[in-house]
């Protein structure tokens, strides 16, 4: 790795974010919104691309984590006067951990499909108990309530506008990036990925192969979980819906399309695949999701490593 | 609390009845899987698709054994299209790219479903509406002929897979491939034909349940669930297990539906599968393994 190239990537990094920043000031509120909507859905993507693509396991799952951190948020926005994004957070971020923890216990002694299935099922199991609960989640109606303020105690305190809103999002899931790829160059992730090429060779030598995949999966639930706190604070409400594990599969579907394995091409990945939708759901209403299939179907046969997988090993330095 | 002995009897049946059918998608799905690796996600499409079907051809001759035979065909010969298109450019990679394909057909088949039918279920008439009486209930005879039908067209495939020569090309596939090839049965084509095969499965089952419960784009999802934990509780491409898994799984829903919300009472199977991945990964209906 030459220094320049070092300096390309850290070159396009500044200019992608400093156009993430100026974007919601230059932008009509509908591609605002939207854009913030990529960013999180591109959070939730890239935590489920720490299994996919650095571990080798595909998680049909991430739904779960994804909708406890939102209901987890929920829980502390409708119990707390006045609203605290921190308490939101934080209850979020125990919820998503606490399931994640969970799920990585029982999951993690299965490999390829069987732990695909698995996750699946835990997902289902959340999906049922949340969408039974009525007295606690709200059932199928879910939960409605109000924005936070951004605020740190004593210092100030501003509503969000969406503009606000945007840089807050924005600077969340930049941070959670910086932090990933940190941890897939730390000797942590050099072992993920040496389970992923052979996870035999990894338990000869020493490493604790179980031990590893437990911290994944609970790494990865922690970041999905984060996503569930801000979709929650971006839209106000929180639905069973988004425990269903379609949302698992669409998520499976971003890592694919944008390329595994790179961190950025899951937030590539989201955002392609939510402009196709919205691209088609102009003129298919509700049924967008045929084109889409096919073109996911096309690109798991011809395009396996996805929009940004010529790029996986410079994305990695 | 007490559970009258008649409401145990009754869900007994119940449980039969919707085992056995669950059995027949499930050995689909198992057939799929034991003999070319595909985790089939689009399977409770091609349940619904046939369901779907059933009702078209119903509607254009009356007739419910010509829909039963026409939608087992027609979805079999779309399954074995899906298999030329998505999935033969994928053998030999990760089987879990198979998954992801499957997972892409069964969105675009699902909504072509939604597009094509709109979300208003629709009925299957019964081909008879006899009814006995079961306690205080008029029980009525379709069900049991459903779990009859069912079990003799899980016994067919057996032995068709038994005795049939083509049977024994499968298996031959199934237990080495290049071998098989090599003695000149044509393996590509016997793995086109399983999927068909299996899809057809799917598509009976999906006519045979439609006179239950209604017919709409989204009762696929439920059942390829269910089959996949039956699939695994029985042990990946045992067809025995998975008959046996089925019937075992769905008498366990059924009895818990007594003391719990039918909703609720899903969870049970899926605990079932997970105790059975952690303790049994083989599969709780197959001899355990030396």
């Amino acid at each position: 790795m030459t220094q320049r190239r070092l300096l390309v990537y850290w070159a396009g990094f500044t200019v992608i974010i400093a156009l993430l920043i100026v974007a919601p000031l230059v932008l009509p509120e509908f591609w605002r919104r939207f854009l913030t909507e990529i960013l999180i859905w591109g959070l939730l993507a890239m935590s489920s691309d720490i299994l996919i693509g650095y571990t080798g396991m595909v998680s049909f799952g991430h739904s779960a984590f994804f909708g406890l951190g939102m209901y987890g948020a929920a829980a502390a926005l409708l119990s707390t006067r006045p609203p605290s994004l921190w308490l939101a957070l934080a209850y979020g971020l125990v919820a998503a951990a606490g399931v994640a923890a969970f799920v990585a216990y029982f999951s993690t002694r299965l490999r390829d499909i069987y732990f695909a299935i698995t996750t699946l099922i835990f997902s289902q199991i959340f999906y049922v108990i949340i969408f039974t609960a009525t007295a606690w989640t709200g059932g199928e109606n879910g939960l409605n309530f109000r924005r936070p303020a951004l605020a740190i105690a004593g210092l100030f305190s501003v509503p969000f506008d969406p503009a606000t809103l945007h840089w807050f999002v924005l600077a969340v899931v930049t941070a959670s990036y910086l932090l990933l790829r940190r941890i897939t160059q730390s000797p942590f992730g050099m072992v993920l990925q040496s389970i992923r090429e052979n996870e035999a060779r990894t338990r000869a030598i020493g490493y604790p192969v179980e031990r590893y995949k437990i911290v994944a999966v609970m790494l990865s639930g922690v970041f999905a979980g984060l996503a569930g706190v801000l979709y929650a604070i971006q839209n106000q409400f929180a639905a069973p819906d988004f425990v269903f594990f379609l949302v698992s599969g669409e998520v499976v579907i971003y890592n694919v399309i944008g390329g595994i394995g790179t961190l950025v091409g899951p937030i590539v990945g989201a955002a392609f695949f939510l402009l196709l939708r919205e691209g088609f759901s102009r003129f298919l209403t509700e049924y967008y999701l045929i084109p889409v299939g096919l073109i996911f179907i096309a690109m798991v046969i011809f395009l396996p490593q996805g929009l940004l997988g010529f790029a996986r090993r410079w994305l990695n330095r | 609390m007490e559970i009258p002995l008649d409401q145990i009897l009754i869900q007994t049946i119940n449980g039969i009845v919707t085992g056995m059918i669950l059995a027949l998608v499930a050995s689909g799905l198992t057939l799929i899987f034991g003999i070319m690796d595909v985790v089939n996600f689009a399977h409770g499409e091609l349940f619904m698709l046939g369901a779907y079907v059933g009702v078209l051809i119903l509607a254009a001759s009356g007739n419910f054994w010509l829909a039963l035979v026409g939608a087992t065909f027609l979805v079999g010969l779309l399954g074995g299209m899906v298999y030329l298109t998505t999935l033969r450019p994928l053998i030999g990679r990760d089987p879990l790219t198979t998954i992801l394909a499957t997972f892409g057909v069964s969105l675009v088949l699902q909504n072509y479903a939604l597009w094509q039918f709109g979300p208003v279920a629709r009925k299957i008439q019964e081909p008879f509406t006899g009814h006995f009486t079961l306690f205080y209930l008029e029980y009525p005879y379709y069900r049991l002929v459903i779990a009859g039908l069912a079990a003799a067209i899980i016994g067919g495939l057996w032995l068709f897979l038994k005795y049939g020569t083509y049977g024994i090309w499968i298996r031959a596939t199934t237990q080495d491939r290049v071998m098989a090839q090599a003695m000149g049965i044509p393996v590509p084509w016997v793995l086109t034909a399983v999927f068909a095969i299996g899809s057809g499965m799917a598509a009976a089952s999906g006519v045979l349940f439609g006179p239950l419960v209604g017919v709409n784009y989204a009762m696929g999802t439920d059942w390829v669930l269910k089959a996949f934990i039956v699939v695994v509780v029985g042990g990946m491409g045992n067809l025995g297990g998975s008959i046996a898994a089925a019937i075992f799984v769905s008498l366990l829903e059924a009895y818990a539906s007594l003391v719990v919300s039918p909703a609720q009472s899903v969870i049970v199977s899926f605990v079932v599968l997970i105790l059975t991945l952690l303790f049994r990964p083989t599969g709780l209906f197959v001899p355990t393994p030396k």
